[in-house]
């Protein structure tokens, strides 16, 4: 079993966070994994994405190809909406509502989220406000990870704590339970989304 | 034991492991995290591996030779670009040979990610007539570092590792071998091995003419190049590095064509010329310029060679597993097309920035006393000044073409001229373009924009930190025309002041508004506290 995810969002927006997060946990079963990032000049406040992997068995390319990503995480509307290409007939897109206005042609948010209600897997939440609630507002992308963890095949929401206990453990407690608290949160609200469906 | 690596870590952990005595580079994407991983490394930290940066790619490659004739083994790393910078070295080090193993890795960014050209280091390294590695994935990356010393040492030239962007900044889980030692200290057997006058280089070059049916055999039993058997011959494939990659992407069970995976230089030439006998046509598969392609068509244009130069794939740009897949002729799922409301969203500079507060007030000095045009700038962060809302600069070519290039505008008749360079840039390749506009009074005024570290690749140490204005009084700009200012809002008042009184003056000025990069300094405080902890 293969699964393609692909995460996006703003350079500093905290995607790696993400991504070395459902990665530590593919470890943890024991799965190949490819993580395919940006660095360099795009981390200036341009557009950001990861190609990232996981499988059973051994993975070739580095990157997804368009139309095959099973997930899309993305932490910007906008940048989900640049995605959306890559994301397979069968995939779900979760993102984040909140925009993140940085040039001065943005368009209108409206529209960004109307073109994305359109499709037919989609999970639309405020990760901003959600953080903001639990007074961790650094913690919207942990927020974005609990609600894309229904859509992570093969890795259970228990693996993926216990990941992210790995990743923050060096920084303390504190850091690692507001992480922790952050996912819960965000995995509520996806759970709610999909019951209304 | 395994170990979840980005591409360039792999190479690192690979020299390392190889029994590695130091490594040289100066920052650049996409290979900076090479020399930041060895730098960050406990054993490497224990051992005292050197992993200071240079002032640029040709002072790092020169003192990496120099570890080399100790008998050392040795790595440079640098961008494709930085290859340019250090060619001079390059270009005679194959000739000179080497004593301790020394790995050249030079990460190519086709696309431009980050660059300003997509030149293919392959090239270079066939200038240079040395043996290429080009790892296909992580794990080739590590044990390409680990054995490439080896190889090295077994031709007696240096060894190029050429990676691409994708490899470089992609992860993966790689198996690591046990840890060599460093080899003990034994100069070179010959030693007038390293004395290139003509004499003595025409008899080491004539060696390095000999040596290369060697490399080309090694190439053909290496255990980097595979002939991968395959039932349909009306068409095999040769795919080159990574590439094999994004074949095998769209051939989840097995590629029916016969494939010839490259990734160790020269060109195995029997793997080629049996796959060319047993297939009707050959598609090549390379992430660069169409270099094995141009080989195979030759100059007689074999019709039966498709690649980048048909048109099959594209000339430019990275591929992708969608390309190949067409030009395979395979369908994709490659269908929907990215909505019209998705802007592009270039980098930016980073809010409280020190460069923003030099373009607005350069800005603002040029629109009130001098026509556009006549601000040359240079490779850094400050770039982003030439997208809106600054439009501030009107040039970007190499490392430290800023001053030069306003010198020969000046000398043209457009005064003044400008130059706008960052602290590292100008440390790297600047100065010896000051010296030219000092030893002619050339009429520029210099902004060296210093935030104390080497920011686009990482908020790297600079090797400019504390020394710009000695390093310019020395070079000759007279002490009156050497000013420091503090980039600030508040301060705006007083930099216009300065700017305009020197851009008046007719010789050479250098301004120099100094403020650590935020970046930086957050990730100072964060140390800080780390460490009192």
């Amino acid at each position: 079993m293969k699964t393609n995810i692909i995460l996006a969002g703003v350079g500093g927006q905290g995607i790696l966070s993400i991504a070395t997060s459902i990665g530590m946990a593919a470890l943890k079963n024991k799965m190949y994994l490819k993580q395919a990032e940006t660095h360099g000049m795009s981390q200036r406040g341009g557009d950001v994405f990861s190609h990232l992997r996981i499988s059973d068995k051994p993975i070739y390319s580095d990157l997804i190809p368009k139309g095959k990503a099973d997930l899309i995480i993305a932490v910007e509307p906008m940048e989900a909406l640049r995605y959306v290409p890559y994301l397979s007939e069968t995939g779900y897109l979760v993102t984040n509502t909140k925009p993140f206005k940085n040039i001065p042609n943005y368009p209108e948010v409206e529209k960004v989220l109307n073109q994305l209600k359109k499709l037919s897997n989609v999970i639309m939440l405020d990760a901003d406000a959600i953080a903001a609630e639990i007074k961790s507002k650094r913690s919207m992308n942990m927020v974005m990870l609990g609600a894309s963890s229904p859509f992570l095949n093969g890795i259970t929401y228990k693996i993926l704590q216990e990941g992210i206990k790995d990743i923050f453990g060096k920084k303390g407690e504190d850091i690692v339970n507001k992480n922790l608290e952050a996912l819960a949160c965000g995995k509520a609200e996806a759970d709610k989304i999909i019951t209304k469906k | 034991m395994q170990k979840v690596l980005l591409g360039v870590e792999a190479i690192a952990q690979g020299a390392i492991d190889g029994g590695m005595s130091g490594v040289y580079a100066y920052p650049g994407t996409p290979s900076t995290e090479i020399t930041e991983y060895i730098q960050n490394n406990k054993y490497a930290k224990e051992k005292n591996l050197h992993s200071a940066w240079s002032a640029n790619e040709k002072t790092a490659m020169e003192s990496a030779l120099g570890m080399s004739y100790t008998g050392k083994r040795t790595m440079s790393c640098m961008k494709h670009v930085g290859l340019n910078v250090a060619a001079d070295c390059f270009m005679n080090a194959s000739v000179t040979g080497v004593n301790g193993g020394f790995i050249i890795t030079v990460a190519d960014d086709p696309s431009m990610h980050s660059s300003q050209n997509e030149q293919d280091s392959r090239f270079f390294a066939k200038f240079a007539q040395i043996p290429v590695l080009e790892p296909s994935n992580q794990q080739e990356a590590y044990d390409m570092a680990y054995s490439g010393f080896q190889l090295s040492e077994k031709f007696g030239v240096p060894v190029m590792i050429r990676i691409t962007t994708r490899l470089a900044h992609s992860r993966s889980i790689v198996e690591l071998k046990e840890v060599l030692p460093e080899n003990e200290l034994k100069l070179p057997s010959n030693p007038t091995q390293f004395i290139l006058l003509p004499s003595i280089a025409r008899k080491q070059y004539k060696g390095l003419l000999n040596k290369q049916k060697q490399f080309e055999q090694d190439a053909e039993v290496s255990s980097f190049n595979n002939y991968i058997e395959g039932s349909d011959k009306s068409k095999g494939i040769i795919a080159c590095g990574i590439s094999i990659n994004y074949l095998m992407e769209n051939y989840p069970d097995g590629c029916p064509h016969p494939v010839l995976k490259v990734s160790q230089y020269p060109l195995p030439r029997k793997l080629i010329q049996k796959l060319y006998d047993e297939c009707t046509e050959i598609l090549v598969l390379e992430e660069g310029y169409p270099i094995v392609e141009e080989h195979l068509k030759g100059y007689m244009e074999k019709e039966n060679v498709s690649g980048r130069l048909n048109g099959a794939l594209p000339r430019d740009g990275e591929l992708n597993p969608d390309l190949v897949a067409r030009a395979l002729n395979l369908p994709t799922t490659d269908k929907a097309e990215t909505s019209d409301l998705v802007a592009g969203r270039p980098p930016a500079l980073c809010a409280g920035c020190s460069h923003h507060d030099v373009y607005t007030v350069l800005n603002k000095v040029i629109a009130d006393h001098y026509t556009l045009g006549r601000v040359f700038s240079d490779i850094g962060c400050y770039t982003i000044g030439a997208l809106p809302p600054y439009n501030a600069i009107n040039t970007c070519v190499d490392m430290g073409a800023s001053i030069t290039m306003a010198k020969g505008a000046a000398d043209a008749g457009l005064v003044p001229a400008i130059s706008v360079i960052g602290d590292s840039t100008f440390t790297h390749s600047g100065i010896t373009g000051l010296l030219d506009a000092v030893n002619e009074n050339s009429p520029i005024t210099i902004i060296i924009s210093d935030n104390e570290s080497t920011s686009m690749t990482g908020g790297q140490d600079s090797a400019a930190k504390g020394k710009i204005e000695e390093i310019c009084e020395g070079v000759g700009v007279h002490p009156d025309h050497i000013k420091v200012l503090l980039p600030i809002a508040k301060n705006h008042d007083e930099m216009y002041k300065v700017l305009k009184e020197e851009l008046d003056f007719n010789g050479v000025s250098v301004i120099i508004p100094r403020r650590v990069c935020i970046q930086k300094h957050a990730r100072d405080i964060k140390m800080k506290r780390k460490n009192l902890k």
